[in-house]
């Protein structure tokens, strides 16, 4: 689909590509490692090879912020965090082991600690970007706290790149904890739905809950007094070699992951009841993540889940008639349109990654 | 910046249209536009900005937001959202020729739901009520700004308020799920869920902080945190600002996350002992508040780490709470800041601006030498863990020029803020206080997309126009002005 593939350092070769682009009225996809090209809608474009803007701008412990070019690759920001004994604390996917920071906020995804430290918006604090006109802008800041104009720096996560090209991003980082522990009990869905959002609400100790095949996995972090503590109160059976069990379902390396596609995510309520689909089930986040594999009636499952107050993503290998993301009440994609009109006139990024209507009623 | 004109004329015919207009739907008391009535709403809790709005109007459902929305589109008047009027940045001043609409009669709490650990509700909640209806669920709201007893939730989403807690816990926009919002035409959207994500851009967290002019909030769903089992905190003494700021960061460095740290400065320490009597060292250069909170063996492990580096660190006076009366009593001087420099000074204007933490001692010592230049006196409280300033600038406004000194020393502070590193702004917002400051944080191509923003959820320009983002001419007109004083522009640092 995509074209050859320019290598793009300088913000003056970006600009220029932007600038054919809007001249020749052609479309530019926007990619880090690659690593999440099966995620998103697919268009026509010239791919944009991003991962040479890499390095680590500023980085000082103390401040907890890290400064990093959008190039730079995941387990590089990972491994310079850890040496510091710091950590990225929405845990993001490396999926294939790979990963920019740029697509790794672009794509907006979070890994088992979500539900319990937050998503990766609530660590951007600012960034830096290359809009369709071609223009650096600069939003937020590499401070805790700022107010001074629209959150403009959040908007841009998860947004898959149709707003602009991240290039400098300013992320508040967070002490590992000192240890972490993993307990597994043997419980059906329904109560394992229960037990994961009770525990929530007693235990701050709660890093990370999942449930799949009748185990409930339940993660505690935190100093060895507060882990303890909880494990004291939680009883459950102590799980080994927890690390890579949490990084298989953070990196969808598996078995659950692996089996079969379609892979779809269903994001709901984190107390919504079980949705009753014969498939392969696996629980995350508490209750507000439910992965499913293989063939599903989707309009059916949709209506289902948005009756539930939540939304369902054709994850990997869906069929290509099927939305991607689930499409917008008119009232919102009226105003995701305008949106896309401030930043994006052109439609020069990432056409049909993202929410659909936004290209194809647009001329300009 | 006081110079703005806020009393355009008032249009007599088309007062009288929307008066009977919005009495066709709404009770007699809800609608106000008697001078005497108008008074309450002249201004916020920045109260250098005053002027009467056209009328007041006090809706009690969501519904009825949204048709006054809409009449006030079709007619084409503005519209200034309020909550409790607690702002410090003007953002809730009336607009002279245009409508206020309190939110304070949306004060309903529509559902708490134990177990999911969220609860929904108006946007006149007050944001201490919510964790008082939650609390026989052992469960509570995090963010706790210093007005959280009068606060409206919805103006702390409207400015992405933060408190004491927040460095722990996060900021509003980290707590809240979901919201509704009238659009100015009166249309509802949700955004958000009761999950942790939705499709489509994060609209949510735009609202955030976005001060009323995208769009007006009538539902939050909040996050409810499990209460810690124990909060201690440790009050610690310095003889040196710089002492008491390589503790912080050596704090930080070690790997904990207190869930408060707190800086005051001697001018700040001797105010509010003499106000709130919490048993603070007078001769302190600088006094450190420390919080750990969680489950009881952890604080404990926790209390004695931060008390080791404080003592390291060079600190003159260690106290530690042992129930939770000391602690109240420890937090009381903090919390009685504001209170206890009025107390001192006819009038104080409470600055806001953040600075990367290391820079906190050079900072503070260059107030103190613009307190010097400008001849005013300066306390400074200081949310130190993240990097946040109060300097409180002590005047009196019935001094011939106190109030446009104060102003200047306030602004060279937000410029300094900017020069390291910083933001104009932390926590209190942009409102009208700080369009000037705007023009030097922000190139006029990011301004300009503020706008477009803007444009893009209310394109009538009706809420709460003039607000928080500068025109670009007002940017060319402050460029201009301080060119002709021969004090170059501070040319807009690059934060990465
Ligand atoms: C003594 C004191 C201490 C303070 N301490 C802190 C502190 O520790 N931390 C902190 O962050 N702030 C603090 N503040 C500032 C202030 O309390 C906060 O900004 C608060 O969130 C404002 O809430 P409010 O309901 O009073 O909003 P208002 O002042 O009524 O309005 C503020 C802004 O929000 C908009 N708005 C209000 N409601 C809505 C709505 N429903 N929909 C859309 N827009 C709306 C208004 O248009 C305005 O722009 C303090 C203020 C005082 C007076």
């Amino acid at each position: 689909m995509c074209a050859e593939t320019p290598l793009l350092g300088a913000d003056s070769e970006l600009r220029a590509v932007i600038r054919t682009a809007t001249e020749r009225q052609t479309k530019l996809c926007l990619r880090g490692s690659g690593s999440k090209d099966f995620y998103g809608g697919t268009g026509p474009g010239l791919a944009v090879d991003l991962s040479h803007y890499r390095g680590i701008i500023d980085y000082a412990p103390e401040e907890l912020v890290i400064v990093v070019r959008a190039g730079t690759p995941l387990a590089e920001v990972e491994a310079v965090l850890s040496e510091a004994g710091q950590m990225l604390p929405f845990e993001p996917p490396q999926y294939g082991g790979g990963g920019t920071i740029g697509g790794c906020i672009a794509a907006g995804l979070s890994g088992p600690r979500r539900p319990y430290a937050g998503a990766s918006r609530d660590y951007v604090l600012g960034l830096r970007l290359i809009d369709g006109r071609g223009q650096s802008l600069q939003f937020g800041g590499a401070v805790i706290k700022n107010v001074a104009g629209y959150d403009v720096s959040r908007l841009m996560v998860g947004a898959m790149g149709t707003l602009g090209v991240l290039r400098d991003i300013a992320l508040k980082v967070l002490p590992r904890p000192r240890v972490e522990r993993t307990v597994c009990f043997a419980c059906t869905e329904p109560e394992a739905i229960v037990r994961m959002n009770r525990w929530a609400g007693r235990m701050p100790a709660l890093s990370a809950s999942s449930h799949a095949d009748g185990v409930l996995a339940l993660r505690l972090s935190g100093s060895a007094a507060g882990v303890n503590a909880a494990l004291r109160e939680l009883g459950g059976e102590l799980l080994d070699d927890a690390e890579s069990y949490w990084r298989s379902l953070r990196d969808q390396h598996n078995y659950f992951f692996t089996q079969a596609e379609p892979l779809w995510r269903v994001s709901l309520p984190p107390t919504a009841p079980p949705l009753k689909i014969p498939l392969p089930l696996m629980i995350e986040w508490g209750g507000a993540l439910r992965w499913l594999v293989g063939d599903l009636d989707y309009a059916a499952v949709q209506a289902r889940v948005r009756g539930l107050g939540g939304h369902i993503t054709a994850f990997r290998g869906a069929p290509r008639n099927i939305p991607v993301f689930q499409p917008l009440p008119p009232a919102l994609e009226q105003l995701h349109t305008r949106i896309r009109d401030v930043f994006d006139p052109h439609r020069i990024f990432n056409p049909g990654r993202f929410c659909s209507q936004q290209e194809s009623d647009h001329q300009r | 910046m006081l110079g703005l004109n806020q009393d355009a004329v008032i249009n007599p015919a088309q007062r009288r249209r929307l008066v009977r207009a919005l009495r066709a739907f709404l009770p007699e008391a809800a609608v106000l536009h008697t001078e005497e009535t108008l008074k309450p709403y002249e201004c916020d809790g920045l109260t250098v900005f005053r002027a009467l709005p056209m009328l007041v109007v006090r809706p009690t459902t969501e519904s009825d937001v949204c048709r006054v929305l809409a009449i006030c589109a079709e007619i084409g008047v503005p519209v200034v959202a309020r909550g409790a009027g607690t702002g410090l940045s003007g953002g809730a001043t009336p607009i002279g020729n245009g409508v206020l609409m309190s939110l304070a009669a949306l004060n309903r709490i529509i559902a708490i739901d134990p177990l999911a650990r969220t609860a929904t509700v108006e946007p006149g909640v007050t944001n201490l009520a919510i964790s008082q209806a939650v609390a026989s669920h052992r469960l509570y709201y995090a963010p706790d700004p210093s007005s959280q007893i009068a606060c409206s939730i919805g103006g702390n989403v409207a400015e992405n308020s933060g408190g004491v807690h927040c460095l722990k816990y996060g900021l509003t926009v980290h707590n809240v799920l979901k919201l509704r919002v009238a659009m100015m035409d009166g249309t509802l959207v949700e955004l958000g869920s009761a999950g942790c994500d939705c499709a489509g851009y994060d609209l949510l967290a735009l609202l955030h902080g976005s001060e009323g002019l995208l769009g007006v909030i009538t539902e939050i769903t909040v996050k409810l945190l499990p209460k810690p089992a124990e909060a201690r905190v440790v009050m610690a003494a310095f003889d040196t600002i710089s002492a008491a700021a390589r503790a912080v960061a050596r704090i930080i460095a070690s790997g904990i996350v207190p869930a408060g740290l707190e800086l005051m400065d001697h001018a700040a320490t001797n105010a509010v002992e003499a106000f709130a009597h919490a048993g603070y060292p007078l001769d302190a250069q600088a006094i450190l508040l420390c919080e750990s909170d969680g489950a009881s063996d952890e604080v404990d492990d926790e209390i004695e780490c931060i008390c080791a580096i404080l003592a390291d660190c060079g600190a003159s006076t260690l106290r530690v709470s042992s129930g939770a009366e000391e602690r109240l009593q420890l937090w009381a001087g903090r919390k009685a800041a504001f209170p206890a420099i009025g107390k001192l000074s006819p009038d104080y204007y409470c600055v806001d601006g953040t600075i990367p933490r290391r820079h906190v001692a050079d900072v503070l010592q260059r107030i103190a030498a613009l307190s010097q230049h400008f001849g005013l006196r300066c306390a400074n409280v200081f949310h130190a863990g993240d990097g946040n300033l109060h300097p409180l600038i002590m005047f009196d406004a019935a001094l011939s020029d106190e109030v446009e000194r104060a102003e200047a020393f306030g602004n060279a502070i937000l410029m300094l803020c900017l020069e390291v590193g910083g933001s104009i702004t932390g926590e209190h917002g942009v409102g009208l206080e700080k369009l000037d400051a705007m023009c030097a944080q922000f190139e006029s191509a990011e301004l300009a997309s503020f706008h477009a923003l803007k444009h893009a959820f209310d394109p009538l320009g009706l809420l709460n126009p003039g607000k928080a983002v500068p025109l670009l001419h007002r940017c060319g007109e402050v460029a201009a002005r301080q060119r002709q004083r021969r004090n170059p522009q501070h040319t807009n640092l690059p934060v990465f």
